[in-house]
């Protein structure tokens, strides 16, 4: 209880029940302009069609809504409140010029129909942020395409399997450490290969001699996440690469750590043959609560033919265009072109850093992610103490000898004002506490989490159930997700309804 | 570096605190060959006015200022102040999937919101969270479809949106689920003796689109009937959310799959979107994509949290029903607050404007060429068949700061010289008449009167 109060205090938050709880006949917060063409019979047009009724859609005043959701908005923790620090998430700060550029008028507003000749300002931003990425992760051809991580692993995985069959033979597996993100098993599953589990070594990283053993013909690829989920780097993914490139397989990086390595070394200059980026870590999109993502994936020359259509070329005479007509594609992942307005933020960023920017990003990410682990050790286990890159993972070893889990510790660290780390995973680690800080923290906030962290340890020796009952100091205690999922209650009904 | 929170001094003082000489030893774990010696060749740095201006210049080479008769998935709604203020509120826009149920309550309660809201729209028991986008949502469903019945093939109609057929077929093929495509008739909708020929026991479901890609709202209930006379489940897909105001929803459908970017979403050059799953509550361990449900906490207080996570990648890794992870919260977070702000009667006024635009379109233009598709009803789009290549009119009309319609022989040669006009609220009166008027300059019957016209002025 000592030091909660250094970062956050409680604070009188607002009530605030459901829309629909607050709606009745005849409040409206809307006005039409008055109707320029003849009204239209829509029960005639209509006939059986016409919708009568819009049922318990609600009637409120424009206050109410801005009341409603501003006071929501005051029940979430954000980056902008402070530290957020979900390993392999990358919660930096997202900055507010982005979200301006990708509201100007003729990018808004642009139709992605609208012909390639007044196009060009959009099909730029495309270019030019592709041009980016690839000096970045050092790969020759690239599709923004993809709308998210896990899309972009199914698209990069759909070009191994064009690739491998274009070759002869599809191949029947996938590669994957034990340490992978869930995305990625379930990718493998969905373009229809197998998957097989690599162990880990003792030091966290793949295991060359067990890989070695488990590669031959039948593998289509290896998906290595690199710096991988303990934060680790492969430090022989050279080797790892040419073990698969003997056999005739491919090198699939997920570059969801990607924070750790712009600007110090190019997956594409170490062996990976094929990659995806999640614009929402490390180029600064916001999360949004969840979404919207954008996961572009980066290829070496050799799958090139294979990118989904269409593709941004430059035409000759010099303007840029769509091109369609490419046979071996592996078509298209999702209608239009990706989730541009990410375009827009993700390149806004690479142009507020530049060069020196994002390497000093880079550095400052593995220095923050190190000063926590040096002021933490000790206090919790590290289970593998391979020196740490933007990432650090402990575990609730210690902890869990008062019956104190992650989760309890996590639930504990909401009461210091602080977002919890990531504890589902990696899966190789019992009770991780995965915990990435990024760049964007100053020092003066680090000290306060390792504080907030050491003090909470205090606390499970002197009196572990109160831990176990956190959260004490938010608006409502731990929710009951079992009842949640056993009868579930997915939408509001009227009260009458009820049952 | 601006956004960098620390001093020189803080950073010797952290790498002492660590035991570090330098930042360059904490990257000692890449090997050397591989470490990067020189500068990244991206743009240098920028500052903040610059930025702004080289995307305003963008803008300015993007069609800034022109009127458009664009649809075809890809709808120009008015969008209320209230939403961007209330989206760019920080707790919303940099928080993260509300997994930490105590810290995210706001987000969860809007979800829960939303997904009450599509539900009563659509006419189905429950919805989830978002998807990607409505073409991945109707993929999703198809693969939703097969795993329900236990079957493999699906049926689906050649007037769905093409780039929705498109990516439906790269998720199909690797799940080895054959499509049977249906044709339309001369009213446009899907052909329902041929659709009676394809369905067969092995037909997991029937994917339509209403209203269609060409404008015309189909009839659901004849659709379904078919489907689940041969035990398939019928998925219909809704591009033009707005239509939902006044059309009837498909409360025969098993599962609607949803793009809601008509509700307050920026067109955007396409994206980010809002796509949405809404299904009957027996399906529900099936759908993919997140789920917010209500219950209580402890003191029995009510509260939201994510639910029935074990249908997904993070619990079941491969036997997930979906590798989705991601959602598209935020745009859903407009989605829900364009939906508050127009709301039961709203909505409806909303669809009134849109239908009686595009029919005074459609009356406008057919006294200069055909309007295909005209017996069936429609919602804001109608095809137009001129006799000049839909092409070389667009070109006259860009002259004029005017986007045309979509030409549709890219994806339907045997249309011909058709295209794909489409008008909302925002479409004037006047902007229509100028858009008429230009289209009749290229058709026959008014090219040889303005030729008289000129030839007497002439004399």
């Amino acid at each position: 209880m000592k030091s909660i109060t250094r970062k956050a205090t409680r604070h009188v938050n607002q009530n605030e029940g459901l829309i629909f709880e607050k709606s009745s006949p005849g409040k409206a917060a809307w006005k039409l302009t008055p109707l320029d063409v003849p009204e239209v019979d829509t029960a005639k047009l209509l006939g059986k069609q016409e919708r009568k009724d819009l049922g318990h859609m609600p009637e409120v005043s424009e206050i109410e809504i801005i009341r409603h959701f501003t006071r929501l908005s005051t029940w979430n923790y954000a980056i902008d409140l402070g530290m957020y620090p979900l390993g392999s998430c990358t919660m930096k700060y997202n900055p507010r010029v982005n979200e301006f550029v990708a509201r100007v008028e003729g990018l808004a507003n642009s139709h992605p129909y609208q012909a390639e000749k007044i196009s060009q300002g959009a099909l730029q931003i495309m270019k030019t942020l592709s041009d980016c990425l690839l000096e970045i992760t050092g790969m020759d051809a690239i599709t923004l395409q993809p709308a998210a991580g896990a899309q972009g692993e199914m698209t990069g995985l759909l070009m191994v399997r064009a690739y491998h069959e274009s070759k002869g033979n599809a191949r029947k597996k996938i590669l994957i450490p034990d340490s992978a993100h869930g995305t990625n098993p379930a990718t493998a599953a969905s373009v229809g290969y197998a998957v097989e589990n690599l162990k880990s070594n003792d030091r966290g990283m793949v295991d060359v001699a067990a890989l070695a053993a488990q590669m031959n013909e039948d593998v289509a690829a290896l998906m290595v996440t690199n710096p991988n989920t303990l934060g680790v780097f492969e430090q022989e993914i050279h080797k790892i690469a040419d073990l698969m490139h003997e056999k005739g397989g491919l090198l699939y990086m997920d570059g969801a750590n990607m924070n750790a390595l712009v600007g110090k070394t190019r997956p594409g200059d170490f062996g990976v043959d094929v990659m995806h980026l999640n614009l929402h870590k490390t180029f600064s999109t916001p999360h949004g609560g969840g979404g919207p993502g954008s996961g572009p994936v980066a290829i070496k020359k050799i799958l090139e033919p294979f990118l989904p259509t269409p593709v941004v070329v430059t035409k000759s005479d010099g303007t840029l265009g769509f091109e369609y007509n490419r046979p071996q594609s592996v078509g298209r992942v999702r209608a239009f072109y990706g989730n541009f307005g990410m375009f827009i933020r993700a390149l806004a960023y690479i142009f507020a850093n530049g060069p020196d920017g994002l390497r000093q990003t880079t550095e400052d990410a593995v220095l923050n992610a190190n000063y926590i682990r040096k002021g933490l050790e000790g206090t919790y286990d590290l289970p593998y103490d391979t020196p740490s890159m933007h990432e650090v993972v402990f575990s609730d070893k210690l902890q869990s000898k008062k019956g104190v889990k992650t989760m309890d510790l996590a639930k504990r660290l909401i009461d210091y004002g602080f977002h919890p780390y990531t504890t589902a995973f990696p899966l190789i680690v019992p009770g991780a506490l995965m915990i990435e800080p990024t760049e964007s923290e100053p020092l003066e906030e680090l000290d306060l989490f390792i504080e907030a962290m050491k003090s909470i340890a205090d606390e499970v020796e002197e009196d572990p159930q109160f831990v176990l009952d956190a959260p004490h100091n938010t608006r409502i205690s731990r929710l009951d997700e079992t009842a949640a999922a056993r009868k579930p209650v997915l939408r509001w009904k009227p009260e009458h309804q009820v049952g | 570096m601006r956004y960098l929170p620390k001093s020189p001094a803080d950073r010797a003082a952290m790498l002492k605190a660590i035991g570090t000489r330098s930042v360059d030893d904490l990257f000692s774990p890449i090997p050397a060959e591989y470490r990067l010696t020189r500068d990244l060749a991206v743009p240098r740095q920028m500052a903040e006015s610059e930025i702004v201006d080289w995307f305003k210049q963008r803008a300015k080479e993007n069609g800034e200022g022109y009127t458009s008769f664009l649809g075809a998935g890809a709808y120009a709604h008015y969008r209320p102040v209230v939403i961007d203020a209330l989206v760019q509120r920080g707790e919303f826009l940099t928080s993260y999937t509300p997994y930490q149920a105590e810290f995210a309550q706001g987000t969860l309660q809007a979800i829960f919101e939303f997904q009450t809201m599509i539900s009563e729209l659509t006419g189905m028991d429950l919805a989830n969270a978002s998807m990607y986008d409505g073409s991945t949502a109707a993929a999703e469903a198809v693969m939703m479809a097969v795993r329900v019945t236990g079957r493999h093939s699906a049926v689906i109609a050649r007037n769905l949106h093409p780039e929705y057929r498109e990516v439906l077929h790269t998720y199909a093929t690797h799940q080895a689920i054959p499509q049977k495509l249906v044709g339309y008739t001369s009213t446009g909708q899907i052909d329902i003796k041929e659709l009676e020929k394809s369905v067969s026991d092995d037909t997991a479901c029937i994917l339509i689109q209403s209203p269609n890609f060409f404008g015309t709202i189909e009839d659901v209930e004849s659709v379904a009937q078919i489907a689940h006379k041969h035990g398939a489940l019928l998925i219909v897909s809704i591009a033009e959310a707005v239509s939902l105001g006044i059309v009837e929803p498909p409360r025969q459908a098993d599962i609607v799959a949803m793009e809601a970017q008509s509700f307050g979403v920026p067109v955007g050059f396409g994206g980010p979107y809002c796509g949405v799953l809404a299904t009957k509550e027996k399906f529900v361990r099936q759908m993919p994509g997140r789920l917010a449900g209500q219950t209580v906490d402890r003191n029995g207080k009510r509260g939201f949290v994510l639910t029935l996570a074990t249908r997904e990648q993070h619990i079941r890794r491969e036997k997930a029903t979906s590798n989705i992870c991601t959602n598209q919260a935020l745009v859903a977070l407009m989605v829900n607050i364009f939906m508050t702000v127009y709301g039961k009667v709203g909505l409806r006024e909303l669809a009134k404007q849109n239908m009686a635009k595009a029919a005074y379109a459609a009356d406008q233009f057919v006294q200069h060429a055909k309007v295909l598709f005209g017996t069936a009803p429609r919602f804001n789009e109608f095809v137009l068949e001129t006799n000049e290549d839909p092409y070389a009119i667009n070109s006259r009309l860009l002259g004029h700061k005017i986007v045309g319609g979509l030409p549709l022989k890219k994806f339907y040669p045997e249309l011909g010289d058709a295209a794909l006009w489409c008008c909302t609220e925002l479409t004037t009166r006047s902007m229509i008449d100028t858009a008429v008027g230009l289209v009749a300059e290229g058709q026959p019957s008014v090219r040889s009167m303005k030729e008289t016209e000129e030839q007497e002025v002439a004399r």
